[in-house]
């Protein structure tokens, strides 16, 4: 692939939180248009250290950040990359933090110089895509859990964003909300980076699937998913296979 | 939870911009607090109850609000009379009350329950956020109305935590007793909130950076003046001036 469709860079990132144990250990990284990558790893590997770091909301101790082609170094730099990336949080608490869903879904726009009506048009669009119908005007707080997961991916995609990294979208979801997003992030012809621990998610989603550890991602392990078609006697009548 | 539970219903007063809302209550309780006449007081406690009428909110309910506030002015009513210099009134025991101990009591129970009656009718007839957008749009400092709105917004999520840990160290078996085990649970209880808290405002913090926030509170609310606001607000300028001519101008 070109050099024109990188988006995202990373060079011999280095990152700790405390001088004994490092997060990130010069790991290197690309993204390029159209792809589309889950992350695993074991809790406290430093996924969303890395997203953060993406978005200059961490600072690297080495390395450098390149995103749409330019080095990000300064929060100016990083201010206008987010305009193309959108980040949505572990916490949906964190994210949503107006009194009504519109409210909330407009405050990107209105922060993109939007007037108030387009921010306004742009957030029951982008809630009538995730047939949230119905939701403008429900208070953030009162949501259930499922339904500030589906809100803050509103408010993300609301940005118009070009590549999205998204945290542990599915996380303490039930089935129906999950299919739901799966669904919704399927038709999504974005690039984007999954953290998730929920390989059924990321094999319907992705197409290449890295593990992170020890601070580094190899991508020589990188996983595909695939499915494998298998045979017995009776295989006619629908059944499931336990465990 | 907080709730708000005069904030919902569509009275005259509820239909108020709140912006009218803000000023009118900001002058009121300051013409108020300090006035000192009774010429004055009187009819300012007046207007606050006419404004409670107006609102149709549920007497009991204000009634209630009104007694957690004359309870502390009760310990007032024990002391002021009892140490206050002036014309002997009578006397129990010992303690001797006098007149201008007596008055001075007064004045500040009329005082507070003017003022809060103003409140109840004129600000928690207002959803919370609505007020913190009139703020915002009366040029009120962005800080003060970025905190009053986080306050609100975040206190039901601090309040949702605060009961996760209580039940954790209850399933646990905790008893609250009186004895350093408690006190130290409890102590580690509120410093886990704290700790908790700025974390999650360091977060809520960076999202809002993810989503292009640069120090400027954007809002979809737009309020504009109807007739009756034009109209309650000079009505209530005009009674302000009056309390404010029997406070200073009249001489009796």
């Amino acid at each position: 692939m070109g050099r024109n469709n990188l988006i995202i860079n990373l060079t011999d990132l280095s990152f700790s939180y405390s001088a004994d144990k490092p997060v990130l250990d010069n790991l290197s990284f690309h993204l390029h248009r159209g792809d589309r990558i889950g992350l695993v790893g074991p809790n406290g590997s430093g996924k969303t250290t890395l997203f953060h770091i993406i978005l200059g909301l961490l600072k690297p101790c080495s390395g450098t950040v390149e995103l749409f082609g330019r080095q990000a170094k300064q929060e100016k730099d990083f201010r206008e990359a987010r305009k193309r990336i959108g980040l949505l949080f572990q916490d949906p608490d964190d994210q949503l933090f107006s009194p009504t869903v519109l409210e909330d879904v407009a405050f990107g726009p209105l922060n993109l110089g939007k007037s108030t009506g387009e921010a306004k048009d742009i957030a029951l669009n982008t809630l009538a895509r995730l047939n949230l119908y119905g939701f403008a005007d429900r208070i953030t707080y009162k949501l259930s859990g499922g339904e500030k997961r589906l809100v803050s991916l509103a408010t993300v995609l609301a940005m118009d964003p070009e590549v999205l990294l998204l945290d542990e979208p599915t996380n303490g979801l039930d089935e129906e909300t999950e299919e739901r997003i799966t669904d919704i992030l399927r038709k999504l012809e974005l690039s984007y980076i999954f953290i998730s621990h929920n390989f059924d998610f990321l094999s319907k989603t992705t197409d290449r699937i890295y593990a992170m550890s020890k601070g580094k991602i190899s991508p020589d392990e990188a996983m595909a998913p695939h499915s494998h078609v298998h045979i017995h006697k009776s295989g006619t009548i629908p059944h499931k296979h336990i465990s | 939870m907080i709730e708000e539970p005069f904030s919902t219903g569509n009275s005259i007063i509820h239909c108020l911009d709140p912006r009218v809302k803000i000023i009118v209550v900001t002058l009121f309780s300051v013409i108020v607090a300090v006035s000192s006449r009774f010429l004055s007081l009187l009819p300012a406690l007046g207007i606050s109850l006419f404004l409670v009428v107006m609102a149709k909110l549920p007497i009991k309910r204000v009634f209630y609000r009104l007694l957690l506030v004359n309870g502390l002015i009760l310990f007032l009513w024990f002391v002021l009379p009892f140490t206050y210099n002036g014309q002997e009134l009578f006397a129990i025991g010992p303690f001797i009350a006098t007149k201008e101990g007596i008055l001075l009591a007064s004045q500040i129970t009329i005082k507070s329950n003017a003022i809060l009656l103003s409140m109840i009718a004129l600000l928690s007839t207002t959803p919370i956020f609505s007020l913190g957008h009139a703020m915002g749009q009366l040029y009120f400092p962005d800080k003060i109305t970025h905190l009053f709105l986080f306050t609100f917004r975040y206190i039901h999520v601090i309040y949702k935590e605060y009961r996760r840990l209580i039940n954790a160290m209850k399933m646990r078996g905790f008893v609250p007793r009186t004895n350093i085990h408690t006190y130290k649970s409890y102590a580690y209880l509120v410093g886990m909130l704290l700790v908790r808290s700025y974390d999650r405002a360091e977060r809520i913090h960076k999202a809002m950076r993810c989503r292009g926030f640069n120090k400027k509170y954007h809002s979809l609310t737009q309020f504009s003046f109807k007739m009756e606001d034009i109209f309650c607000l000079s009505l209530m300028l005009a009674l302000i001036s009056g309390l404010a001519v029997l406070q200073w101008v009249v001489t009796t």
